[in-house]
């Protein structure tokens, strides 16, 4: 009996099509980030080229984009309520996930390790409307008693809805970033008398720095591209907040108010998707520098 | 006195290390407790609300009395479709990220693009949808088009956790197969995709409920406000589970104050149970494993 080895039977062809086929997979994630890029510009373009004024968009606090004689596109007030958001929910949040991140990753053992992780892996999988809803119905009557003020939907509101997000994301990247120092480093310092604090401290902390940087780097695009919780959480007045009792309008939250609104083709609907390219770009440099930081980790 | 005394050292150091415990534990009780208590409030309020005919009643009386029936059949709807897409392709570029992919550049963009498609924000994704599928796809806003941006901002879900189920097959199984005269495609279908299968599903769970929640991708995509009936096919609008929680708490007047609190207990528990089982079933595959 003689078979040729190198005959190209089926199974020749199969293999190379599955080939073709999961490269085409593999890529698809690139064809879909530089889609959103075109898509999204492509609606934005009319106003980019058309009436935008560089230094009105991000210099001017007058968001009209609905005044009929003069309509004016300033972000700078939602840039503020953004901003104004992000920082607060990042004050609330770092602390306290980099916190549980080492409580979990260095202190807790066993069964109670196992349980903080599901239990905060639980937490990130809240959907963000539900967080709104809870901004709107519980936060907003409890700030409105707790601190005597008129309106409850403010940046603090807002700021520590996006918190209680952010925080079980940022905690389980921090405790990766922790879990990666080599035990090999903790044995070291505990074999040179160090005590378990000074090990975490002096040992894990310094090795992890960039991981748990780039924690925080991820927490912060989370915050500024939520879009449903600092909708319904932070009131819509628009303009900058002297105070965390101040109601805000954020980026994201205009593009969803305002978009339902809008005629196909307007100059409003062109700035809603300009805001929209304005996001992406912010959010890709912070995922960017991100990852480079990760990086720098590795290389060393 | 014993040569192996506490000295002031021991005792400082033990009162410091008992200090630093404590407060990383307080820490992160404070993150889970405020939860803890929303999620309690939650259910209270909730709870009188859930009725079998809250379940599969339409909504009446302009969305103030009724039932959710119809967000809850869109939302499954919505999820499936979602699903058909974005499995096959997610699960292709997992085998190719962790079967075929050499440790080059091009493998280096691919992976930038999922950290990028996972955090660009949702609003930009419904840009995206609407740009892409409602325009110039002509799919109008549909549970297709609204599907297929969930798909598209979902896809990392399932690229990395089934990239991380591929990669925990032992290559030895690999090398074996390979040594029989099998091709490549023979060893991934007959054994890599075979040991890994329960893997994959888990991270489909996890996109299922995923999915379920989002809310801007579909606002202006397919998701209507108001639709008392039931879509007949992908190209027709449909109310959402998700959409219908902002718009009973945020856009309409006079709702009874247990209404949205039942809607966001059904939308929650719906989420979580799928989280739950995701989790559960990836402890009961850790202790089943066999290598």
């Amino acid at each position: 009996m003689q078979t040729d080895l190198d005959a190209r039977g089926f199974d020749w062809y199969m293999d190379r099509a599955v080939a073709v086929g999961v490269f085409v997979g593999g890529i698809s994630a690139i064809v879909f980030i530089i889609g959103i890029f075109l898509f999204v510009t492509r609606e934005g373009l009319s106003f980019v080229i058309g009436p935008m004024d560089l230094k009105e968009f991000f210099g001017s606090i007058a968001w009209r984009p609905t005044s009929i004689r003069n309509p004016t596109y300033g972000i700078l007030a939602l840039m503020a309520g953004t901003a104004s958001v992000t920082g607060l929910a990042m004050l609330v949040a770092v602390p306290f996930s980099l916190g549980a991140a080492i409580y979990i990753a260095e202190f807790a053992t066993g069964r109670t390790r196992e349980a903080l992780k599901v239990l905060v892996e639980l937490l990130a999988a809240i959907p963000s409307v539900v967080w709104g809803f809870i901004g709107l119905s519980i936060m907003n009557p409890l700030i409105i008693d707790l601190f005597d003020v008129p309106i409850g939907l403010t940046v603090l509101n807002a700021g520590v809805i996006l918190g209680l997000m952010a925080a079980p994301i940022m905690t389980t990247i921090a405790e990766d970033a922790l879990k990666a120092v080599p035990d090999s480093y903790r044995e070291a310092a505990e074999a040179m008398g160090a005590t378990r604090w000074q090990v975490v401290f002096q040992v894990v902390l310094p090795a992890a720095k960039n991981g748990l940087m780039a924690a925080i780097l991820l927490g912060v695009g989370r915050g500024f591209g939520e879009t449903m919780a600092v909708l319904m959480a932070s009131g819509h007045s628009i303009n900058i907040p002297t105070s965390p009792f101040d109601s805000v309008r954020a980026l994201t939250a205009t593009i969803a108010a305002e978009l339902g609104d809008t005629a196909v083709g307007s100059d409003h609907y062109g700035v809603l998707f300009t805001l929209g390219i304005f996001l992406f770009l912010v959010t890709f440099v912070i995922n960017l520098t991100a990852d480079l930081v990760v990086r720098g980790v590795r290389e060393q | 006195m014993s040569m192996f005394a506490e000295t002031s050292l021991n005792q400082r150091n033990r009162r410091v290390e008992w200090l630093v415990r404590a407060t990383f534990l307080m820490m992160t009780i404070i993150l889970i407790v405020p939860v803890a208590l929303i999620l309690g409030v939650l259910v209270t309020k909730g709870a009188p609300a859930l009725s079998w005919e809250f379940l599969t009643a339409v909504p009446r009386e302009g969305m103030t009395a009724g039932g959710i029936m119809p967000a809850l059949v869109g939302t499954i709807w919505i999820v499936l479709v979602a699903l058909i897409a974005s499995v096959p392709i997610g699960v292709a570029a997992a085998i190719y990220l962790s079967e075929y992919a050499p440790d080059n550049w091009l493998t280096r963009v691919i992976n930038l693009a999922i950290i990028n498609l996972a955090g660009v924000p949702s609003i930009v994704h419904a840009l995206f949808g609407l740009g892409a599928f409602v325009t110039f796809a002509g799919f109008g806003t549909s549970i297709l088009a609204a599907s297929l941006t969930l798909a598209v901002m979902t896809l990392p879900v399932v690229i990395v956790s089934t990239r991380e189920s591929l990669q925990s097959v032992p290559h030895a199984f690999r090398e074996a197969c390979w040594n029989m005269g099998a091709t490549k495609w023979q060893t991934i279908r007959r054994v890599v995709l075979p040991n890994s299968i329960s893997g994959i599903l888990t991270g489909v769970i996890l996109e299922v409920s995923r999915t379920a929640g989002e809310t801007a991708p579909i606002m202006f995509t397919g998701a209507a406000f108001f639709l008392p009936f039931l879509p007949q096919s992908v190209f027709d609008q449909t109310m959402a589970m998700s959409l219908h929680l902002y718009v009973v708490s945020t856009q309409v007047p006079n709702v009874p104050e247990a209404l949205p609190y039942g809607v966001a207990l059904v939308l929650i528990l719906m989420v979580l149970t799928m989280n739950a089982t995701s989790i559960a079933f990836r402890v009961y595959l850790r202790g089943k494993r066999k290598w």
